[in-house]
């Protein structure tokens, strides 16, 4: 186990190495020039070239992308062009609200998912199996800015009972904190809810007709037993596998949800930086969100191992 | 006695918890909240010429002379000042009690670093360091500033209301190269800016400089006394135009510095949100055209195009509500001194058989002209349609290309033939408060490579700018202005589009919110 999460990890650096020189080329070849950004509308064309200049990006590319990764190297992922901070401080100061997202709508995701999709299952044909299918289909076709500006109409205009935006620390007011993720949560978690819920039905509607869930039931134990030990816990393979894919589903989420709700996040950080030509930033938290996605998958490779001991690595 | 006991126990908890939760918001006393029509991202206000940056300068920094509701300049940080009959010597002497943040005194010498930095990056200040000998601090209180030649617009250029303003700054800071941007935040101004609770992208926090000494004027547009009645602004980050009207609705925020158009009707339902028209001025819409290359190189294309305007359409198709534009031929703003109407009701009214004939004496082939439209900032979408439509009623043919400002603002930079990545036609909008003199107002520039965008170079302008810079006399100065107005028509150098207002909004609570063309926050309260 430990020699494949090894082998795994040291796999991670030729997929950077990808990224990396995908995304500097990227930004370098399709239009766009941060000096023009930053030198603000009233600038003359002088002005803009001297900002360039001092930004370096005169320099022919291959010398660019030379002295990044020779800095990335050593740790250092160099300054934004606009904030006057280094990118890792910008992402330390802006990981929490993305993390704190990232982890509420897991739990929400997977708590309602989970559930209603081996309910569904079980009642296979049934209204509830069809109000799953429908809500499904419904959470895969509205979009998130849609299902945002619904719920903060509802629930923080005409009703009043959440903040309409903003993001309080959870270190400076926990309450505060919790109030204003509900509603970004709940955003995020229902296209990932109709995800889980819909591969939940499948996977345990097929695990349900297998001969050992009959011998279970034979045995006289429970529904609930049959259910959450014997039919859920087989069929977590595939539910699992979602999960992780749905990682990426997050992370393109979050970019939206964050802006429909004011949370200073990862993902309005990439659509400040991605408007405005940051390059620094834009490579670095593109480096990072394939870090993220490609350990999380690892984790999801080695969490197969804890529902079917039958996968060994 | 058990249920009683409970309900005593969880209403100390509950209170308890209040408490915790109010805490912070308690110790910080009168927070205005407050949200700008941009991030902001970049604090050095000589470096960018980004209005949110220069509103933070506003915050932050104070400036020698300032600029009243009537727009007529007055000293700020300056106590008194004197021009030698010759007008080739001004001597300022700064107030008493002028302090930076850090408790340093501010000093003569503070100001000529700071007016050296600015004067290297500003247009107008580049202008009047091209008459400037050189400065000299006298004493701690007192500099001089001598001329090689009379110069008309020294206290219009020092008291100039917008980007680039010639803050006051620290001599240490101010010494930063102008091309490089500087991460101090000191000034002398009314607010203290907090770096620590500031988080870009989040909000930028600001609380009253408790050692400010406001003149003894009442305030005024940008000058008077800048009395704090607040103890903390927030300016929030809040991209999202739609969320900022529900925050505020909400009761999140306190102050929108602009508001949508289309979502002004939403707020003047809303009995606890007011409209503001705090900027009397407005903005201006301007096109642009480039003349490096074809078929806008030949000045008859040009005044062609120009003759195809009318500037209600734009008005209608952007602002909409008529309470919010007005139709205004004169390119130095309507109601202010060098304001002069058009002839023969150029951009008012369109002389199609003219703009016809012009292009067919150009020789104009009918190849598409390329129109860069902005998709992302609402007030300027729909101007490259209508331009569109007006052209084509004149002969031309269009093809309008839609982008992101940000992409326009960096291809409007290039200087390729249209097809190759280059471009023809493209609008902007100014505020007003720029745009009040040949000099001030950047369009009018006409020195080739270093004029704005488009880059006109027409010598015979410059010479016109020249002698409005240098006129003394205000009469004769408006009849040069009247001149320079004449000969961007006659060259059809760019057009002007008509003057608008984007008020801001406020809770009902909040007062005092002065009419000036930068949102300032001093004088506000909130009850």
């Amino acid at each position: 186990m430990l020699d494949f999460i090894a082998r795994r990890l040291v796999a991670i650096i030729p997929v950077l190495a990808v990224v990396a020189v995908f995304v500097f080329l990227m930004l370098r070849l399709t239009p766009g020039d941060p000096a023009a950004v930053i030198a603000g509308d009233n600038a003359t064309s002088d002005q803009i070239a001297d900002i360039r200049e001092k930004l370096g990006l005169n320099e022919p590319i291959w010398t660019q992308f030379a002295i990044w990764i020779g800095n990335v190297l050593q740790g250092n992922f160099g300054e934004s062009f606009f904030f006057k901070k280094t990118v890792a401080e910008l992402i330390a100061q802006r990981i929490e609200p993305t993390l704190a997202l990232a982890i509420c709508t897991l739990i929400i995701a997977v708590s309602v998912a989970v559930p209603l999709g081996v309910m569904a299952a079980y009642r296979h044909g049934s209204l509830l199996d069809r109000f799953v299918m429908g809500f499904a289909v419904m959470g895969f076709s509205v979009p998130v800015f849609v299902i945002g500006y619904l719920l903060i109409y509802v629930f923080a205009i005409e009703l009043g009972w959440l903040p309409v935006q903003g993001y309080t620390r959870i270190g400076v007011n926990f309450w505060g904190f919790l109030e204003r993720m509900v509603l970004p949560s709940v955003t995020l978690a229902v296209v990932y809810i109709a995800l889980i819920a819909r591969i939940t039905r499948a996977s345990v509607l097929e695990v349900l007709n297998e001969d050992y869930i009959r011998t279970a039931r034979a045995k006289g134990l429970s529904n609930r037993v049959v259910l959450m030990r014997h039919a859920l816990r087989n069929a977590a393979v595939p539910i699992l596998t979602v999960i992780g894919i749905g990682i990426a589903l997050l992370i393109g989420g979050a970019v939206v949800t964050e802006s429909v709700y004011g949370l200073p996040g990862l993902g309005r950080l990439t659509v400040e930086a991605v408007l405005s030509r940051d390059f620094p930033t834009i490579q670095t938290v593109i480096l990072l969100f394939s870090v993220v996605y490609v350990v999380i998958n690892l984790l999801i490779d080695v969490g197969y191992t804890l529902f079917d001991p039958r996968i060994r690595y | 006695m058990m249920k009683t006991l409970t309900k005593r126990t969880l209403a100390a908890i509950a209170a308890g918890a209040l408490l915790a939760t109010a805490g912070p918001a308690m110790a910080q006393g009168k927070v205005v909240r407050f949200v700008k029509a941009g991030n902001l991202t970049i604090l050095d206000p000589v470096w960018t010429t980004a209005y949110v940056t220069r509103d933070h300068g506003y915050m932050i920094y104070d400036t020698l002379f300032a600029m009243d509701e009537n727009n007529v300049v007055k000293p700020q940080m300056v106590d008194k000042y004197t021009v030698s009959p010759d007008k080739l010597t001004w001597t300022f002497t700064l107030r008493d009690g002028l302090e930076w943040h850090d408790g340093k005194p501010v000093t003569a010498e503070d100001c000529v670093a700071s007016l050296q930095r600015w004067g290297k990056r500003d247009t107008m200040g580049q202008k009047l360091m091209d008459f400037v000998k050189e400065f000299k601090a006298v004493d701690a209180k007192t500099f001089t500033m001598q001329l090689k030649e009379p110069y008309g617009l020294v206290l219009d250029t020092l008291g100039k209301p917008s980007s680039n303003v010639p803050f006051m700054m620290p001599k240490a800071v101010a010494e930063t190269d102008p091309f490089k941007q500087f991460a101090s935040y000191i000034g002398s101004g009314p607010f203290i800016y907090v770096d620590k609770e500031s988080k870009p992208g989040e909000k930028h926090v600001y609380v009253k400089n408790p050692k400010y000494k406001p003149r003894s004027e009442p305030a005024s547009g940008l000058a008077g006394g800048k009395v704090v009645k607040v103890d903390r602004v927030e300016v929030v980050d809040m991209p999202d135009t739609q969320q900022q009207v529900n925050a505020i609705i909400a009761g999140e925020l306190d102050v929108i510095e602009q508001m949508p158009h289309d979502l002004i009707p939403v707020l003047k339902k809303e009995k606890n949100v007011k409209l503001v028209d705090w900027n009397p001025l407005g903005h201006v819409f301007v096109i642009r055209f480039n003349w490096l290359t074809k078929p806008f190189n030949d000045p008859k294309v040009r005044l062609a195009a120009l003759y195809a305007m009318r500037q209600e359409d734009y008005l209608k198709a952007t602002i909409g509500d008529a309470a919010y534009y007005k139709v205004c031929s004169a390119a130095f703003i309507c109601g202010t001194p060098n304001a002069v109407d058009a002839p023969d009701g150029m951009l008012t009214k369109p002389n199609l058989e003219k703009a016809k004939a012009l292009l067919k004496e150009a020789g104009y082939d009918g190849t598409p002209i390329v129109l860069m439209q902005s998709t992302t900032l609402p007030v300027l979408t729909n101007m490259a349609p209508v331009t569109k439509a007006l052209l084509e009623q004149a002969g031309f043919k269009v093809d309008m290309q839609s982008m992101d400002w940000q992409t326009l603002g960096i291809r409007r930079s290039k200087k390729d033939p249209a097809d190759k990545g280059g471009w023809n036609v493209f609008h902007t909008y100014s505020v007003s408060a720029d745009a009040l003199n040949p000099i001030s107002n950047a369009y009018f520039a006409a020195n080739g490579d270093k004029a704005w965008f488009g880059w006109p170079n027409d010598p015979e302008m410059e010479k016109l700018r020249d002698a409005y810079a240098k006129e003394t006399d205000p009469a004769k100065g408006k009849a040069l202005a009247a001149k320079v107005q004449a000969r961007a028509l006659e060259t059809g150098q760019f057009g002007w589009l008509g003057q608008w207002y984007g008020p801001g909004a406020t809770r009902s609570n909040i007062t005092g919110w002065l009419k000036a063309p930068v949102p300032v926050m001093w004088n506000i309260e909130k009850k």
